[in-house]
Parts: structure tokens; sequence; C-alpha cells
């Protein structure tokens, strides 16, 4: 936010036309209304519904000592975070020297082409992203297919309703992602430094490891924070990908809204699912200034 | 030396986008499937699974309603956002800080959640599953990145055009349409067209909260109880195209105009 050239004016205040109209509430309260009615109400209706039984109502904390009780939802919680944690460390790790290659092997004027096309897929239907992955790694196809035509296998192997499966259609969504961030930060990134590191004699490695990777980690860190948001909150991947042989959490809440109508069970899950991702948040939240252009 | 580093830099970019485009080639080459199974080998082209899609009518007005939801809610979405946008940016509200917290808040916490959120209170309140419900949990997660979109843009310099509109006498409801809409224009819809792509693409509330109606990405969903379909290739490259144009549109009517 620079104001271009011309005097700075303060931000705000001088720019008031009439004191003390209703003009400015008149224009911030449907966005406001919107928000409480629409999101913070429904939250605590959540709440509310959280600590009733599903039989015959009266408060209770039962759907919360279920999860911690049941070995099998706490086993979703788990999976949950296992995958994650692998999906984040994998798509950061191909991510980043991808981004890296774009940003300083790729001649200046194809980069934005070269970045586009890296993140063509990306705005694919969410679910037919999921369903392509079925086709590539399903029994009898692409990848099976080359795999037993080469002869380097007799039988086809096992990909798809797998683990395997559910971390490569988030690893592949992720990707994408964070090689959106991750370039955006190493082109932010001024030359000078590099200049810099490289008048005082540091190689081209040195550079790397002492000035470009330490400036560049708070966007990672943002990134990998975006990409733990969005892959533990998400049904679909691991519902098509993975399948039903071991669920995760989104799952298990899914589960309970589908099969048994179970209102209560579903909305303890999902704050439990929530209160993880605050946890995860407010650890990292000093890497994690976000602030306004 | 460096060489090393450009082939294998080659290599290493060819082999990333090898994955990252592999889904899709298979997806499109196998939707121009000639027999009923998208798997090798390829025995097209034909175009026979897009008749198929264009003569279903469940995936047809599914269509129309992922459309009429994404431009609708869209179009709230952003008003919204704008207008809390300019009152936030031009005048100076008590807890203001508190109450942008507030607006952009819903963008923090994942769609599974504000779905689920909906659906206890419409199942509570009597509301009934509609696509009417799905379009209002579109406005909750696009509202706050309309309005994020829209007030990082409003800088000072375009304060000193509105008060010249005003000083030459021109009423508060004629500043914001005549100038300030116009100067906005390019963040206002940079805010509409993301909201559009996203809730084009939105599944989980949507399927939560519509029911016989429903929207394009939960009736593909509904595909895919018949397993592997060449059907849902050529419904799935279809939606990929829809994509594709709103986002070369979005990239030529937005992005060339960069501010100096």
């Amino acid at each position: 936010m620079s104001p271009s050239g011309n005097t700075p004016l303060p931000r705000a205040g001088r720019a008031l036309p009439r004191a003390g109209s209703a003009l400015p509430w008149a224009l911030v309260t449907p966005a406001l209304g919107w928000t409480l009615l629409f999101f913070v109400l429904p939250f605590i209706a959540m709440g509310f519904s959280s600590l009733t039984a599903h039989e015959g109502g009266g408060f209770t904390a039962s759907n919360y000592s279920q999860f911690f009780t049941n070995p099998s939802y706490w086993q979703a919680m788990v999976n949950s975070l296992q995958v994650t944690a692998i999906v984040t460390v994998i798509s950061v790790l191909l991510a980043y020297p991808f981004a890296w290659i774009l940003a300083e092997q790729v001649p200046e004027r194809w980069q934005r082409l070269a970045l586009m096309l890296a993140v063509l897929p990306f705005w694919t239907s969410y679910v037919v992203r999921s369903y392509s992955w079925l086709l590539v790694l399903a029994q009898n196809g692409v990848i099976n297919r080359a795999l037993t035509g080469s002869g380097l296998f007799a039988e086809p192997v096992q990909l798809a309703n797998t683990r395997f499966a559910t971390v490569t259609g988030f690893v592949h969504f992720f990707v994408m992602l964070l090689t959106l961030t991750i370039f955006a930060n190493l082109k932010q990134l001024s030359p000078s430094y590099r200049k810099a590191a490289a008048d005082l004699g540091a190689g081209p490695v040195r550079t790397f490891l002492h000035v470009v990777l330490p400036l560049t980690l708070p966007g990672i860190m943002v990134g990998a924070f975006l990409t733990f948001v969005l892959c533990i909150g998400d049904y679909i991947t691991p519902q098509i990908l993975g399948g039903n042989n071991e669920l995760l959490m989104p799952q298990l809440v899914m589960m309970q809204i589908g099969r048994r109508g179970d209102f209560p069970l579903a909305s303890a899950l999902s704050i439990i699912l929530m209160a993880v991702v605050t946890i995860a948040y407010l650890a990292c939240a000093r890497w994690l200034k976000i602030e306004r252009a | 030396m460096r060489q090393l580093v450009r082939i294998a830099s080659w290599l290493y970019a060819l082999a990333v986008y090898a994955f990252i485009f592999l889904p899709v080639v298979v997806l499109v080459l196998f939707s121009l499937q000639a027999t009923s199974f998208p798997i090798p080998p390829f025995t097209g082209p034909s175009l026979r699974w897009y008749d198929a899609v264009l003569s279903d009518v469940r995936l047809t007005s599914a269509l129309v309603n992922s459309l009429l939801v994404a431009f609708i809610s869209s179009l709230a979405a952003v008003t919204l956002g704008f207008l809390s946008a300019w009152g936030f940016a031009r005048f100076v509200l008590p807890g203001s800080g508190l109450l942008r917290g507030l607006i952009t808040l819903p963008l923090t916490v994942s769609y599974l959640i504000i779905g689920m959120g909906l659906l206890v209170l419409f199942n509570w309140a009597g509301v009934p599953k509609s696509l009417l419900a799905a379009g209002i949990g579109h406005v909750v997660i696009n509202l706050p990145l309309c309005f994020a979109i829209i007030y990082s843009q409003m800088g000072d310099h375009q304060i000193n055009i509105e008060r010249a509109a005003r000083d030459l006498g021109a009423p508060e409801w004629k500043v914001l349409l005549l100038i300030t809409v116009p100067v906005m224009a390019p963040a206002i819809f940079a805010g509409f067209f993301l909201s559009m792509t996203f809730s084009w693409d939105e599944f989980v509330i949507s399927f939560l909260l519509t029911r016989f109606d429903t929207t394009l990405p939960v009736e593909i969903w509904n595909l895919l109880r018949s397993g592997l379909n060449p059907k849902t290739n050529a419904v799935g490259s279809l939606v990929f195209a829809v994509s594709i144009v709103l986002v070369v549109f979005f990239e030529l009517t937005l992005l060339r105009r960069k501010p100096a």
C-alpha cells in the first residue's frame, strides 16, 4: 500500500465526507450480517449440536469422549495427520526445485508461460482431478499396463484404493499450489542479495544455502501451512483415491452424516478437526505473518 | 558444472511437468475412447461419449445449475465484499480491525466445516436442502476472498479522485457508482472471477446442502459410483475446458492491465 508519488494522505479520517453519518455502517453491515448469520451462527449451532445426544437429545459430552475412547476414531485422526505430514513434506521437496528452475533457469520471457502451464491442471475440477488419477492408477490403468507390458512386473500392482493413491492425488494438487507461492517468493528476492554474496566470495551453493533459502523460508512456511489446512480438511481425494480401506477424518465426519444421520457426532468430530488446525496455526504463527499487500 | 546444472534442471522440470499433466492427458485422451472402458488400449477417437453427456438431462441441468449458482453467488459475494471494503477503507469505524478479521475469518476454515455448520443450522431452522442453500454457502466462502482482494487494492491515491468528485458536488451514491466502481474495476473483476471458479468447482458444500437439483461436481460424483466410465472422462474434459476459458479470460482482462 504505497501512495504512488504524490504527498501521502492519511489513510482515512480526512477522507470522511460527513462525520457521524450512517453511511459507513450501511456499507459494512450487509457483509458483517452475512458472516454472522451464515458463518458464526452455524458454528454456534454446531457447537450446541456436538453437546447433545443423538438419541433423545439432552446435553452430554459423550460425542467428544467417544473420540478418545473409540480406537477407530482416534486412528482416523492419526491417519489424517500422517497423510498430511507426508503430503506436505513431499510437495515442498518436489515444488521447491521446480519453482527455482522456473525462476532461475527459464529465460525471463518464457517464465510466465512456463508457470501458467505448470498450474494449468490446477484449474480442473477437484472431483475430476481425483478421478483422473484413478484412471492412471487403476488395476488395468495406464501405469499398470506400462509395468506389465514392459515385463517389469508379471502382475498388476495394487495402486488405487491405497494410501499411496491418496498421497499421489494430494501431492499433484499441492505441488502446483506450492510452485505458485514459492515462485512468487523467489521472484521477489532482490538480485542484489545474490550479488552481494557473490562479491563476498560465496559460490552458488553457499549463496543458495545461506542467502536464498533462508530468505524464502517464510514463503515456504506459508505454503506448507496452506497445504496442511487444505489437505487435512479434504474429503474428495481420500474418498475417491484411498477408498474405504483406511479412513481419514473428513471421511469419518461425512460417514456420520451419510450413513447414520448422526449430526451431533459429526459436529463434535468437525470441531476436533478444527481444533487441530488451530493448534497447528498457533504452532507456526510466528512464521505466518501474512501482510496486506 | 554450469552445463550439468542446466541439463539436470531440464530433466527435473520435464519430469515434474509429466507428473502434472499425466492425469489430465489420460482424462482427455480416454474421453475420446470408442469402447466402453477408459483404459488402454486406446480405441478412438470417437465423440460418442460427448454425445452421451450432452443428451444426459441430469448432467446438462446440473451444468446450468452450476453456472447459475456460481454467477449469482459470486455477484452477491463481490457486491457485499466491495461495499464493506469501501466502508472500511474510507471511514474510521470503531473496532475496525476486529470486524475486518471477522469478515475474513471463513478463509481459515475448511469447506467441510462451513458446510457442516450450515447443514446443522438449516436442519434446525427447517430450511430445506436446495440450490439456494448451497449458494448461501458459496457466498460465505467467497465473500472474504472478494473483500480481501478489493480492500488490499483500495489505495490512498484513489481517495483524491473521490474527494475531487465530492468537491464538485457529487452525492455519495454518484461517487460510488461513477468513480469508485470504475477505478476499482480490476479488483472487482478479479474477485468476481475467482469466486466464479471456486463456486463452479465447489463440491462438499453443494453435496451437503442440495438434494434433487444439484450442481455439476455433485452430479459427477454420482457418476463415479458407476466406476471408470468414458462418459465421466467426457464431462470432466468439458468442465476442464470451461475452467480454462474462465482462467484465460481472467488473465487477459486483468493481469494485462497492471497499474504502473
